[in-house]
């Protein structure tokens, strides 16, 4: 990781005295912390969409889904933390549009606040089937409202077995609900890690004890469970609708900003001059993978904040943000780890372990450059070690050589 | 100024965050990966090290504490 906090006291130019972040999340309030840290004391005003304090969300699918963590767990930082920062901060009100020629945003309430930097960091919704039934899992509200109805013996369907379905038909076996998982890819999660991975994630829900239905989708949602596409009904109490998300820039794109899956940002982040786009909303151009992407990762959002911060700071030595992104995930006694950028990958090859002890590491090639890997169970070593060589855009030959092949190698498109 | 570090230990999710930004002061087990802080009142020099690494703990189970 480079680069480091401008530290050392006030280095702002005088002309920026009011910066405005829309989304009070991990990474709204990732900028508003470093633009502190940073030096800056004009009005920071931090503009969030729930009634709550900043609080964190993957553990919302995790620790208080399974009922191992009560909400005093879940905010980002204690309420005498976000205090220190003397922020400006509007809970509970959504910004409907931005009018860069006045330089003001615009909330749900009619109120204009001026802005001499903006930061888009209002992240992304739950997709809903088209009739809007069963439950999502976004918001604090939504974890809550789905863990009061698992208990022992209830049928849960899960509409999606992206990462997100895959862990709570997790927690939710854990539990001892009864789970049926639909999916209308041939292979769960293929596309995110490829087909073997997506395979043996598959094979480990099976083993738990989930119904899955791939190569299906759900045309009708209705008391008593779902109709699937292929005219299959299964009965379920409880619906949890995991199809993926939507950003939420229409409040931008009513400001002419260029939205298009998201905000639309330069390698810099910046979407028009002094706009910002931080986290889950933003796309931006990383130039360690040469490509356009949004990230919907929880240390994403961080890094994004600190990076624009740094920016809008100090926009004569800013420097482009290109990450290597980071997810995890824990299913059942799987904790999956991945960095780097692995959509879209010509070839996955497991370099270390095996794959059926369910303890490994996988490489990711898109043309001749590594650029992800995937572990479990793994060692935390081995897994940086490997996360350096994505960092340093090694060759597919270079990444390889000093590994020692084992195990499979194959193509997954 | 001198300052701590808190580590609220069973929130770490064993990313690995912390040992990538601040090596001297960070590592994590080799059996689940969750974080050790190897000082946790380092030197002057390394805070800006420090609060990089409590802002992109992906748990926020990192806090910097100033006295």
């Amino acid at each position: 990781m480079s680069g480091r906090c401008a530290a050392g006291g006030p280095l702002v130019t005088s002309s920026l005295r009011q910066v405005v972040i829309v989304g009070a999340s991990a990474g709204g309030l990732a900028t508003g912390e470093a633009l502190r840290r940073g030096g800056f004391d004009g009005t920071i005003t931090l503009v969030g969409d729930e009634p709550h304090l900043p609080y964190d969300r993957p553990p919302l699918s995790k620790e208080l889904l399974a009922g191992e963590w009560d909400l005093d767990r879940l905010p980002l930082r204690p309420s005498a933390d976000i205090e220190a920062l003397s922020l400006d901060l509007r809970l509970g009100a959504t910004a409907t549009g931005v009018d860069l020629g006045r330089r003001v945003v615009v909330l749900d309430s009619g109120e204009e606040i001026g802005f001499d930097a903006l930061v888009a960091a209002t992240g992304v919704r739950a997709r809903r089937l088209p009739g809007g039934q069963g439950h999502v899992l976004r918001t604090l509200e939504d974890a809550v409202a789905l863990r009061d109805r698992l208990r022992p013996g209830t049928r849960l369907a899960v509409v999606g077995a992206g990462f997100l379905g895959a862990e709570v038909a997790a927690v939710a076996r854990r539990l001892g609900c009864e789970v049926t998982m639909i999916e209308p890819a041939p292979v769960p999660l293929a596309h995110a890690v490829g087909t073997e991975i997506g395979a043996m994630l598959t094979r480990a829900h099976i083993d738990h004890g989930v119904d899955l239905r791939t190569g299906t989708g759900v045309s009708a949602v209705h008391d008593g469970g779902l109709t699937l596409a292929d005219g299959t009904e299964v009965e379920a109490d409880e619906v949890l609708v995991a199809i993926g998300s939507v950003p939420n820039a229409g409040w931008l794109a009513a400001g002419g900003l260029p939205v298009d899956d998201g905000l639309v940002c330069d390698r810099y982040c910046e979407a028009a001059p002094g706009v910002y786009g931080v986290g889950d909303v933003a796309r931006w151009h990383n130039d360690l993978f040469g490509t356009s992407m949004r990230i919907e990762h929880r240390t994403h959002a961080a890094e994004q904040g600190l990076a624009v911060a740094r920016a809008i700071l100090d926009p004569d030595r800013r420097r482009p943000f290109a990450p290597v992104p980071y997810f995890w995930s824990d299913q059942y006694d799987m904790r999956i780890q991945a960095y780097g950028y692995l959509r879209g990958h010509d070839e996955v090859r497991i370099v270390d372990g095996n794959l059926d002890e369910r303890r490994f590491v996988a490489a990711y090639r898109t043309g001749d450059r590594l650029v992800g890997v995937l572990g479990i169970g793994t060692t935390p070593r081995t897994l940086r070690e490997w996360r350096k060589k994505v960092a340093d855009a090694a060759t597919w030959e270079q990444a390889l050589t000093d590994v020692v092949e084992e195990g499979v190698s194959s193509g997954t498109r | 100024m001198t300052y701590r570090i808190e580590f609220d230990e069973p929130k770490c999710v064993a990313a690995g965050q912390c040992v990538m930004v601040a090596p001297d002061v960070f590592d994590q087990r080799d059996e689940d990966g969750v974080a050790i802080v190897l000082d946790e009142t380092p030197s002057e020099d390394l805070l800006d090290e420090v609060e990089e690494a409590a802002a992109v703990c992906p748990a926020a189970a990192l806090r910097v504490v100033r006295s």
